[in-house]
Order: C-alpha cells, then sequence, then structure tokens
C-alpha cells in the first residue's frame, strides 16, 4: 500500500499504550497482604511489547508524518517510562495516574484508556500483545471494542494504506495471516517486530520540553463492576521432582554428568 | 453451574487444547456439579459437532454460518454473544489459543465482563469458581474470582490433559446466528508458512536451546560448544531468533517448533509458558539458570542454579571426560 499524498494532507495519529513493569530480572517478593508483589527494591522497566509497539508507531510517522502519542496509566514513578518514550521521538504523552489505588485489571485499564482518548480521535492505537507482569493479553482487545475500532492482534507487521491498514498477524506453529481491516484501529504489537531506537542525548534533553498531560484516574469516572478480584498470590509448586545442583562450576559439572550417564543415561 | 465449552477448529480439524478445556470443565462439574454443553464455529461444522458429541457435553451446538467460513473477530464475537444469550451459560471456557486470545476479550465485554485469560487451574472454593492465572511471566500463581455472570474464562494450553471421548453420542443442535456482512469488517487472507523448514528439530535426539541469559551474540559459541560435543542441534528461545543470533526456524516454543528430544538443555532460558509448550514433550529437561525460582526448573529433572559462563564449560569439560 502507498502512502502518498493522503497522509501528507491528513495528519495521522498513533496513540502507543506503554505500561511500566518490573524488570525482567527482579527477584519477585509477595507484598504483605499477599495481593501483588513488594515493590521495594524492584527496579521498573517499558514492557517489552510496548517498546516494539512504540518503535513501529515512530517509524510509520517517520515515512507518513503526524504525530505519537504515549499513554500510560500507573502510579506516578510511570513518568520515567514516559520521558522515555519521549526521548526515543515521541510527541507527547498522555499520564493517567492512578496514585496508590492497586492496578486494575485489563478491562479497568482499557475503560480509563478508552475515556481519556474520547478527545483525542486517533488512527491508530498501538498496544503491546501482553504485560509482563499482568500477562491478561487483552488491554487492546478490550479497548477497540470501547472505542468501536477494529483490532487485530500478535501484530508483526504494519502497512499503512489510506484509511486502511494491512497487518500481518502471527498464528500458531509458524503459521502467519495477513488482514486487511478500516482505520481507526487498534493493533496489539508482538516483540521483535523491527529494531529498537536508543534514545540520544539530544532525544533525553528535548524530551524535557515535550507535553506530558496528566489526567487523574479518578476523573475519568468509569464504572467498574464485572472485573477480576484476585483472592491470593503463591508461589509455584514444582510438579516434577527436580533434582538441583548448586556450588562450583567444576562440581556441579561432574555431578551432572554422573546423573545424565547413569541415571538418564543420555550420554 | 452450566458449562459451555467452546471448542475451536481450523479448517475441519480441532485445535487440540479444545479438549483440554473439555478436561477442566469435567473439573468443575465432577466438583460442584456442573452441566457442561459446548459449542463449534464455523461455516459447515456439522460433522465436528457430531464428533464432539462423543466427549462429556450432554449437547454441542453446532453454530453455523456461511459468513463464519474464515475466522474474523466481528464474527465470531457477534455469533457467540448471540448464542450465549440464548443458552445462558454461567460459565464460560475458552483454550487460550491465539484465536481467543484476537476475540474473547471483545465478547466478555459485550457482558460486562472480565475474561479470566490464561488459567491454569479452576476449583470451587466456597461455592465459586475460582482460576489460577500466572503473573510475572510464571514467577508467582495468582488466584482470581470473577463478578456475576457469566464468567469467562480461558485455559492454557497443556494445563489439562485433554478429555477422552466416551462410548455414546450426545445431542447435536444446529445454532444459526443472525449475520450481516456489514457486520464484519476486517478482510482475512489465506495462512501461510513464511519458507519450507529447511531444519525439523522434531526429529532430535538431543537439543541444546539457548536463551536471552547469553546476553549477546558473541557468545554464542560457549552454548555450540556444548552442542558439539554432545552432537546436539541448537535451538533457542523467541528473543534470540527476533535478534537474529539463531535462524527463525530454530525457535521453539507455541510460534516455533515443537520437540520431543532425549534430552534438552535449556540454558539461560526463563521458562514462559509459550516457551515450555514447544518443549514439554522432552523426555529429560536440564536446567542451566542463575534465577533459582526461574520457572524453568518446574519443569527440569536436572537444574544447575548457576552462571551459564562457568558452568556451561565445565560441563563441556566433563562431557569430553565421560566420552573419552
Ligand atoms: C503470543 C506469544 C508467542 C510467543 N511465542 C514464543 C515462542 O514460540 N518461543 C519462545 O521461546 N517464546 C515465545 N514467546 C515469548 C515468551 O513469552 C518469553 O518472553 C520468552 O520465551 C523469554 O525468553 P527467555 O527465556 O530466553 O528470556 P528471559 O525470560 O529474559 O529469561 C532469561 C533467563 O536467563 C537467566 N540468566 C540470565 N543471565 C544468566 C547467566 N549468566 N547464567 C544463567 N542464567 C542466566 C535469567 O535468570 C532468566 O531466567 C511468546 C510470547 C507471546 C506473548
Ligand atoms: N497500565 C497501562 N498503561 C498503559 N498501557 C497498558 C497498561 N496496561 C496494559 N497496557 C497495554 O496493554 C498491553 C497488554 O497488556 P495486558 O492486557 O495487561 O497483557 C500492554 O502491552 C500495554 O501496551
Amino acid at each position: 500500500m502507498a502512502v502518498g499524498a493522503y497522509w501528507k494532507k491528513k495528519r495521522m495519529k498513533t496513540i502507543v499504550c506503554v505500561k511500566q513493569v518490573p524488570a525482567r530480572d527482579s527477584t519477585v517478593r509477595l507484598s504483605s497482604d499477599k495481593k501483588w508483589l513488594d515493590e521495594t527494591d524492584v527496579t521498573f522497566e517499558m514492557n517489552e511489547p510496548d517498546a516494539y509497539a512504540l518503535e513501529e508507531a515512530l517509524q510509520l510517522r517517520d515515512k507518513a508524518g503526524g504525530e505519537v502519542v504515549v499513554l500510560s496509566v500507573g502510579p506516578p514513578r510511570v513518568t520515567s517510562t514516559i520521558r522515555e518514550a519521549l526521548a526515543k521521538g515521541a510527541d507527547r504523552a498522555i499520564h493517567i495516574d492512578s496514585g496508590s489505588e492497586p492496578p486494575l485489571d485489563a478491562s479497568g485499564t482499557a475503560q480509563l484508556i478508552a475515556a481519556a482518548l474520547k478527545t483525542e480521535s486517533p488512527e491508530l492505537v498501538l498496544t503491546g500483545l501482553q504485560s509482563d507482569d499482568a500477562g491478561y493479553g487483552q488491554t487492546g482487545v478490550i479497548l477497540a471494542e470501547y472505542l468501536g475500532f477494529c483490532h487485530a492482534t500478535i501484530v508483526m507487521e504494519v502497512s499503512i494504506g489510506e484509511g486502511s491498514v494491512r497487518v500481518k498477524r502471527e498464528l500458531e506453529d509458524g503459521w502467519f495471516q495477513h488482514v486487511t481491516m478500516p482505520l481507526p484501529a487498534v493493533l496489539t504489537i508482538q516483540s521483535g517486530i523491527k529494531k529498537l531506537r536508543y534514545a540520544t542525548l539530544m532525544g533525553i534533553k528535548k524530551a524535557k520540553t515535550k507535553e506530558v498531560r496528566t489526567i487523574p484516574a479518578s476523573d475519568l469516572k468509569i464504572e467498574r463492576n464485572g472485573g477480576l478480584t484476585i483472592t491470593s498470590v503463591n508461589a509455584p509448586q514444582r510438579n516434577k521432582q527436580t533434582q538441583l545442583f548448586t556450588g562450583p562450576a567444576r562440581d556441579v559439572a561432574k555431578q551432572l554428568v554422573e546423573k545424565l550417564k547413569f541415571e538418564a543415561r543420555v550420554i | 453451574m452450566s458449562v459451555l465449552v467452546i471448542l475451536e477448529q481450523r479448517g475441519g480439524k480441532w485445535n487440540r487444547m479444545s479438549f483440554e478445556t473439555m478436561a477442566a470443565a469435567g473439573k468443575i462439574a465432577k466438583e460442584m456439579g456442573a452441566e457442561i454443553e459446548a459449542a463449534v464455529v464455523g461455516a459447515d461444522v456439522q460433522a465436528l459437532a457430531e464428533d464432539a458429541s462423543r466427549y462429556e457435553a450432554q449437547k454441542v451446538y453446532a453454530v453455523a454460518h456461511p459468513l463464519l467460513a474464515e475466522y474474523t473477530p466481528d464474527g465470531m464475537t457477534a455469533a457467540l454473544e448471540q448464542l450465549i444469550r440464548a443458552v445462558r451459560p454461567q460459565l464460560v471456557l475458552f483454550p487460550h489459543s491465539y484465536q481467543v486470545r484476537d476475540y474473547a476479550p471483545k465478547l466478555a465485554t459485550r457482558f460486562g465482563k472480565a475474561l479470566a485469560s490464561d488459567a491454569i487451574d479452576v476449583r470451587v472454593a466456597d461455592g465459586q469458581v475460582r482460576f489460577t492465572r500466572q503473573l510475572f511471566q510464571g514467577k508467582l500463581n495468582a488466584e482470581v474470582q470473577a463478578a456475576g455472570e457469566p464468567q469467562f474464562a480461558s485455559v492454557q494450553a497443556g494445563a489439562f490433559r485433554a478429555a477422552q471421548p466416551g462410548a455414546g453420542a450426545h445431542t447435536v443442535e444446529t445454532f444459526t446466528p443472525n449475520l450481516e456482512p456489514s457486520q464484519i469488517r476486517s478482510q482475512p487472507e489465506e495462512p501461510f508458512r513464511e519458507t519450507q523448514r529447511a531444519v525439523d528439530l522434531s526429529a532430535a535426539e538431543t537439543i541444546v536451546s539457548v536463551g536471552r541469559g547469553i546476553k549477546d551474540k558473541d557468545s554464542m559459541p560457549v552454548v555450540e560448544a556444548l552442542a558439539e560435543v554432545l552432537g546436539a542441534e541448537l535451538a533457542a528461545s523467541r528473543p534470540i531468533c527476533d535478534n537474529g543470533w539463531l535462524p527463525m526456524e530454530r525457535q521453539v516454543g507455541s510460534s516455533g517448533q515443537t520437540v520431543s528430544p532425549k534430552v534438552y538443555f535449556a540454558v539461560g532460558i526463563s521458562g514462559a509458558i509459550q516457551h515450555l509448550v514447544g518443549m514439554k514433550g522432552s523426555k529429560t529437561v536440564v536446567a542451566i539458570n542463575k534465577d533459582e525460582s526461574a520457572p524453568i526448573f518446574e519443569m527440569a529433572d536436572y537444574g544447575v542454579v548457576g552462571d551459564l559462563f562457568e558452568v556451561v564449560p565445565a560441563l563441556v569439560e566433563e562431557i569430553k571426560k565421560a566420552k573419552a
């Protein structure tokens, strides 16, 4: 599909939803109420597929022009992730500040985002396909339903047409499929679709002057019923009998080779 | 309690996860007494519905319409919304497949409800159905409860052993939803495979699989040496293939290959479910990971908690000795 004069005249607006999540290698400890994790000592980062969603949005803008707006729901700490997105090149940001409230489920988050986007009328909304912490894999799809937009999930490639978008979706077992749909649309982006850019020093400097609109979540007055409640959180049980080895590398290597040779008989 | 199980097919073939979902419904039936019904959706699904009627569900709905020939989220959501409003189940269970990810959250939203997605277990407590979901890519498990009815939940691949058909056949009923072409906004094209796979890992006896713990491309020789001394095929988790450190066709997992070697070495792989579904048929699993709480250890027969950059070279030396 060609991106010709159409998008030159019509400024394409893309919203990218980014979530701040505990860094992948954080040690997770339960909070005292056993309903979530203890956030002290946790470092946070941008959810991985969201970084790819941002990259896709920036590359589309570089080609077709228009504007990229990042949006994040969360407590004040998420502004560091918003700044990172602005430093990489997003034009402005919306922070839905949930204060000290516990995180909402996917439908609650989607409702907040939909409410905040009422005045934005974007052509495209990109989300990651799944968050690393809650892992619902749903926020984008629910958001599309609230906005009345088309959607596609697990997206690997995006090509913008005039008033439409054609995407390559990933299916199971190495299968793919192209789907075309009218704009506006919500796309949930899979990791790895493009190479990620780094923020430049210039970008970081510029980010400080870019607009971040903060909306208190309570101002959006969403109705919550039919949601999910976490009743408890636990460490998983091992179901296989795992023989664990720890200690100096040479010793564990010896023990393991013994086992593989005489017990599992695979060497 | 009445449970509606949504079975999944593509091109007239079952997605195996359908009957794992049936088994989850069976567990609820056992724990609290529940009526199970099932549904299969497509343009012509009579034969599949007949096949499904041999399982535990008392009734199977053949939800059929020409506009459902190819899957679209709009068509699927509209058809199932009508079925659910007509049948009024208290719980709707789906397999957590890529297709279900694409429409079930939309469907649940139509009812003002949330989907308990990717559940690894269900149980009944205080007369309520509770679902177990993973948090932080499997590092923690949360039990969740959904408010009101109907409830919606999807079941993770491999969480339940697939149900088996019984002796007799139950009722099959055709359900024809009202659908208009204008309701379906997206145009899907034929599914395709990228290229013929040059490597077939499914026949490999020994696999050394590497994950993001390897840090960078320049460190790949560390695991290559292990594969070489074992005469093993090299494979990887998704991020390694995304980065181009190994070709895509060596990716193991739900969007890559499914393997079942005699021994699978998972080196610096955390053990996310999308990886595990591709290798859990391995006879012996050896995991090397510096994080003792990595979910891969729940799968492993032998686990080494340690730095792969120390453990793997030491292992190579010991294997050389053992083979000498
Ligand atoms: C729809 C969908 C489809 C997907 N399909 C697939 C698929 O087909 N295949 C797949 O693999 N993934 C797939 N994924 C991604 C999957 O969810 C995980 O993100 C991925 O498997 C993680 O890869 P990893 O374990 O290598 O990386 P990480 O999760 O980052 O784990 C790295 C591990 O290395 C360990 N480590 C770090 N340094 C060292 C060291 N020095 N020594 C020892 N250990 C170390 C860490 O403790 C950690 O456990 C899919 C995801 C989605 C949502
Ligand atoms: N709190 C949030 N703020 C912004 N975006 C979010 C938030 N939660 C979820 N998302 C988006 O929705 C995607 C899917 O999240 P989830 O449904 O939790 O798996 C994420 O990758 C984000 O793009």
